[in-house]
C-alpha cells in the first residue's frame, strides 16, 4: 500500500465496515462459543449431532478447495502448460481453504485441544472419519509447501524457494493421491447411516460420488474465482496471466462438461443400485430432480455450449451454477436428506449465531486471501523468478 | 529417493486401514463374544413405572430430574435419551390398549458408534457391554451419526471437557457380580440380566409357548448384525417406536467395501500418476525433438537462401562494377577518339 496516495478515510469502504463488523461479531461468537460450549452457540442436539459447522464449512470447504490438486494435476502430471499461471492462484485457494476447514473444525469439536489424537496416540483406522482427518492433515502440508514459493520469492529467499519449488512434480503426485482418498471419504463417512439419509441420496457410491463431483468443483471454482479476479484485480495480474485466461477457462469448462456428464450418469446408476425410483414421484424426488437436473445436467451442458462457442462468460455462469450445485448437494447429504425420518419439530435449522460464525470464518478467509493475491506474486510473477517456474 | 520414501509413508497408512478389521471385509461373521451378556425386555410385562428410570438416576449418580419419576405424566409425550437421562420408558397407543417400551443403548455386537469413532473410544466389552472411553474422545459426534438407535447424546453445554453419555450396561456392577440398576429394581420382571445365549431361549420359549400373546420376531437378535439388548413384544416392533428397516448388515461391514479401497488408491494412483507424467514428459521430448528438428531445418533453409540471396547480391555487384569499368573505359576510348579527331583536324586549318 503507498502511504502517500491513502489517506485514512479511504479504508473505510463500505466493502471494510462490512467486513470489519462481521469480524467484530465473530470474535465476540468465538468468545461465547469457546466459555459457554457449542450448545451456547447452535441448533444441534442429540438428534442432529452435525450441522452447517460439518455441512458447509468442512463439507463444501473441501470440496470447493479441489482447484488445487485439479488444477496442479492438469499442469504438471498432465503436460497442459499453457494453464500454468492458474496454478498459483488455485494453489492459494486451497491452502487457504483448507487451513480455514480446520481452524473451522476447532469450533465444531468438542474438545478441540485433542484435534491431533487420532493421527497419534489413539488412531481409529476403522472410521472413514479417521482418513479424512489423515488425509486432510497430510495435505494441508502438501498445500502449504506448495504455497511457500510465492512467499520465499516475496522474501527474496532464493535457497528455500529453490528447494520448495523442486518438489512439486512429488507434491502434486502426493495431493492427487490424498485428494482422491480425503474428497471420497467425505461421501464415505455417510456411508455407515444407511437408516438416516434419504435412499436418494445414500448409496454405497457416496464416496466416489464425492470424489468424482469434487472434480468440476475444483475446476468451475479456478474459472469463477478467475472470472473474478479479472474484474476487481486486473491491475495485479501479468501479461501471461491475462493472456492465458481465456485459454484456461475455456479448457477447464470443457474437462468439467466432460466429467459432470459423467457424474449426472452415476447418480442415475446410484438410483437404479437402490432401486429408488418409487421415491422419485414424492416430494424428496423433486427435490432430487432440482439438484440433478437443474444443478448438474444444466451447467454440464453450459459448460458444453461455451466450450464449444468459446464463450467464457457462459463458462463464468457455468462455473456459479456449478459451485452452488456442490453447496447443495453437500447440503443435501449432510442436513436435508440427513434425519428425513424424523418428526419436522426434532429436525435441524441452523441458528443465527451458529451462521454468523461461519460467515465470520468465511469473510476471515476472504480477507486474508485477498492480502494474500495483492502482497504475494500469485497473480503475477516474481521479477527476479521470472519464468522461473 | 524422496519420492519412495513418501509414498512408502502413505502406502503404511492405507495398510494400516486395510488390516483394520473393518477393512477386512464381510468374509467373517462375529456373532458376539461367548458367554457375554444382555438384558431382554418383554413389552408385555412392562407397566411404565418408571421404576429403571429412577434406578439409572441414583446408579449412575445423575443429576435430579425436573419432573419426579413417580410423575408418570410425562408419558404421554415421546422422550429420547440424554446427557443426564440413559434411559427413558415412552408409551405407546397400540389398538386403543398402552404399550410401553424402554430405551437405552443396545450393545451392539458389532456397534456403529465404535466402528466411526476415529479415536477408538467405544470398546465392544466381553461382559457384552459396549464402553466409552472419555479421555480420548476429541467431541467430533460421528459416534451419534452413525448409531441408528440415536442413542448416543452430548454434554453441549459443556466447554472443555463435553462428553458423550449412554448406558454403560452397567459395566462396573456386571464386573462385581451384581445385576444392571435398571434390572434390579423392576417391579414386574419385564427386565431379564442374563448370558444373551440364555436369553434368545427364553425369549424364543416365551413366544413359543404364547404365540398369542407375542409376535415371532425377537428384536435384537439379528437387527444391525444383533445386538446385546433383546425385545420381545406382543406389538409389532414399528407401532412401538422401533425401526424395522435397519437390516441385519452390522455397521462395520457398511464402509468395510469402499475403506478396503485405500491401499488400492495408495498402491494404484503414483503409478498411474507417474506414468502419465513421464507419458507427458515423453510427448514433451518428442515434440521437443521435432521441433529442434523443425527449427534445424528452418535455419538451414534460411541460411541457404541468405547465402543465394549474398551470392546473387555480389554477383550483381560484380556486374554491376564490371559494367562501370566498361563504361568507363569506353567513355575514356570515346573522349580519347573524339580528342585524336580534333587533334588531326587542328593542323590542317594552321596549313
Ligand atoms: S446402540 Fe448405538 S450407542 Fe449403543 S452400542 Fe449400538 S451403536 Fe453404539
Ligand atoms: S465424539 Fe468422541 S466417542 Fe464419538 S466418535 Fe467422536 S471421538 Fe469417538
Amino acid at each position: 500500500m503507498s502511504h502517500h496516495t491513502t489517506t485514512p478515510k479511504s479504508f473505510w469502504t463500505p466493502a471494510n465496515i462490512i467486513t470489519a463488523v462481521i469480524l467484530v461479531v465473530g470474535i465476540a461468537l468465538t468468545v461465547k462459543r469457546f466459555t459457554m460450549g457449542i450448545g451456547s452457540v447452535t441448533n444441534l442436539s442429540d438428534d442432529n449431532p452435525w450441522g452447517i459447522w460439518i455441512g458447509f464449512d468442512l463439507l463444501c470447504g473441501v470440496a470447493l478447495a479441489a482447484g488445487g490438486y485439479t488444477t496442479s494435476a492438469a499442469v504438471y502430471l498432465f503436460g497442459m502448460k499453457k494453464y500454468h499461471s492458474a496454478v498459483r492462484p488455485a494453489i492459494t485457494t486451497a491452502f487457504l481453504g483448507y487451513a480455514f476447514v480446520v481452524f473451522a473444525l476447532l469450533y465444531d469439536l468438542g474438545r478441540y485441544y485433542r484435534l491431533p489424537y487420532p493421527l497419534t496416540i489413539y488412531p481409529g483406522p476403522t472410521s472413514f472419519l479417521f482418513e479424512v482427518g489423515l488425509c486432510v492433515a497430510l495435505y494441508l502440508t502438501v498445500l502449504a509447501i506448495e504455497f511457500s514459493p510465492a512467499v520465499w520469492e516475496a522474501l527474496r529467499w532464493k535457497k528455500i524457494r529453490h528447494l520448495a519449488h523442486s518438489l512439486t512434480l512429488l507434491l502434486t503426485i502426493f495431493g492427487v493421491i490424498l485428494s482422491t482418498l480425503h474428497q471420497s471419504s467425505l461421501g464415505g463417512l455417510y456411508m455407515i447411516a444407511p437408516s438416516k439419509l434419504h435412499p436418494l441420496w445414500y448409496s454405497p457410491y457416496l464416496a466416489l460420488f464425492f470424489f468424482v463431483s469434487s472434480i468440476p468443483a475444483g475446476l468451475s471454482m479456478v474459472i469463477f474465482e478467475g472470472g473474478l479476479s479479472h474484474k476487481f484485480l486486473h491491475h495485479k495480474m501479468d501479461e501471461a496471466h491475462i493472456a492465458q485466461a481465456p485459454e484456461v477457462t475455456l479448457g477447464f469448462a470443457k474437462a468439467a462438461s466432460v466429467v459432470l456428464f459423467a457424474y449426472f450418469n452415476l447418480k442415475w446408476i446410484g438410483v437404479a443400485l437402490g432401486n429408488s425410483w418409487s421415491h422419485l414421484f414424492t416430494g424428496w424426488g423433486a427435490w432430487f430432480l432440482v439438484e440433478v437436473i437443474g444443478f448438474v445436467l444444466v451447467p454440464c451442458l453450459m459448460y458444453a455450449m461455451a466450450a464449444r462457442e468459446k464463450n467464457g462468460k457462459l463458462a463464468f455462469w457455468a462455473s456459479i451454477v456449478t459451485v452452488a450445485g456442490i453447496v447443495l448437494n453437500r447440503l443435501n447429504v449432510s442436513l436435508v436428506a440427513f434425519n428425513w425420518q424424523l418428526p419436522a419439530e426434532a429436525r435441524y435449522i441452523p441458528s443465527l449465531e451458529e451462521i454468523m460464525i461461519t460467515v465470520f470464518i468465511v469473510t476471515l478467509e476472504i480477507t486474508v486471501l485477498r492480502f494474500c493475491l495483492s502482497k504475494l506474486p500469485i497473480l503475477h510473477e516474481h521479477p527476479e523468478f521470472k519464468g522461473a517456474h | 529417493m524422496k519420492r519412495r520414501k513418501f509414498i512408502g509413508l502413505l502406502a503404511g497408512a492405507g495398510a494400516c486401514l486395510a488390516a483394520s478389521p473393518a477393512a477386512a471385509g464381510g468374509t467373517h461373521h462375529f456373532e458376539g463374544y461367548p458367554d457375554s451378556h444382555g438384558v431382554l425386555f418383554d413389552s408385555t410385562k412392562c407397566i411404565g413405572c418408571r421404576k429403571c428410570e429412577a434406578a439409572c438416576n441414583k446408579v449412575n449418580e445423575m443429576p435430579a430430574q425436573p419432573v419426579p419419576f413417580d410423575d408418570l405424566t410425562v408419558l404421554e409425550s415421546k422422550r429420547r435419551t440424554h446427557h443426564d437421562t440413559f434411559t427413558v420408558v415412552n408409551k405407546y397407543d397400540v389398538d386403543g390398549k398402552p404399550v410401553f417400551r424402554k430405551i437405552q443403548c443396545n450393545h451392539c455386537l458389532e456397534p456403529a458408534c465404535a466402528s466411526a469413532c476415529f479415536v477408538g473410544a467405544f470398546v465392544k466389552d466381553k461382559t457384552g457391554a459396549v464402553s466409552y472411553d472419555a479421555k480420548k474422545c476429541v467431541g467430533c459426534r460421528y459416534c451419534m451419526v452413525a448409531c441408528p438407535f440415536e442413542i448416543p447424546t452430548y454434554e453441549y453445554h459443556d466447554p472443555v471437557t463435553p462428553r458423550v453419555r449412554k448406558c454403560t450396561m452397567c459395566q462396573s456392577r456386571i464386573e462385581e457380580g451384581r445385576l444392571p440398576g435398571c434390572v434390579e429394581d423392576c417391579p414386574k420382571g419385564a427386565l431379564i440380566f442374563g448370558k444373551r445365549e440364555d436369553l434368545l431361549d427364553i425369549a424364543r420359549e416365551r413366544i413359543r409357548k404364547h404365540p398369542d400373546m407375542y409376535i415371532d420376531h425377537i428384536y435384537g437378535e439379528r437387527e444391525m448384525g444383533g445386538t446385546s439388548w433383546l425385545y420381545i413384544s406382543g406389538a409389532s416392533f414399528e407401532s412401538i417406536g422401533m425401526r424395522e428397516d435397519l437390516g441385519v448388515t452390522p455397521a462395520p461391514d457398511l464402509t468395510s467395501g469402499a475403506l478396503s479401497v485405500v491401499p488400492a488408491v495408495v498402491g494404484l494412483w503414483p503409478m498411474f500418476l507417474t506414468g502419465a507424467y513421464a507419458l507427458t514428459k515423453r510427448k514433451e521430448k518428442i515434440f521437443e525433438e521435432e521441433q529442434a528438428h523443425a527449427v534445424k531445418d528452418a535455419v538451414a533453409e534460411a541460411e541457404a537462401k541468405a547465402s543465394k540471396k549474398l551470392k546473387t547480391a555480389m554477383d550483381k555487384a560484380e556486374r554491376d562494377k564490371q559494367a562501370a569499368i566498361d563504361r568507363e573505359v569506353k567513355k575514356a576510348l570515346k573522349d580519347a577518339e573524339a580528342a585524336r579527331k580534333k587533334a588531326e583536324s587542328a593542323p590542317a586549318d594552321e596549313q
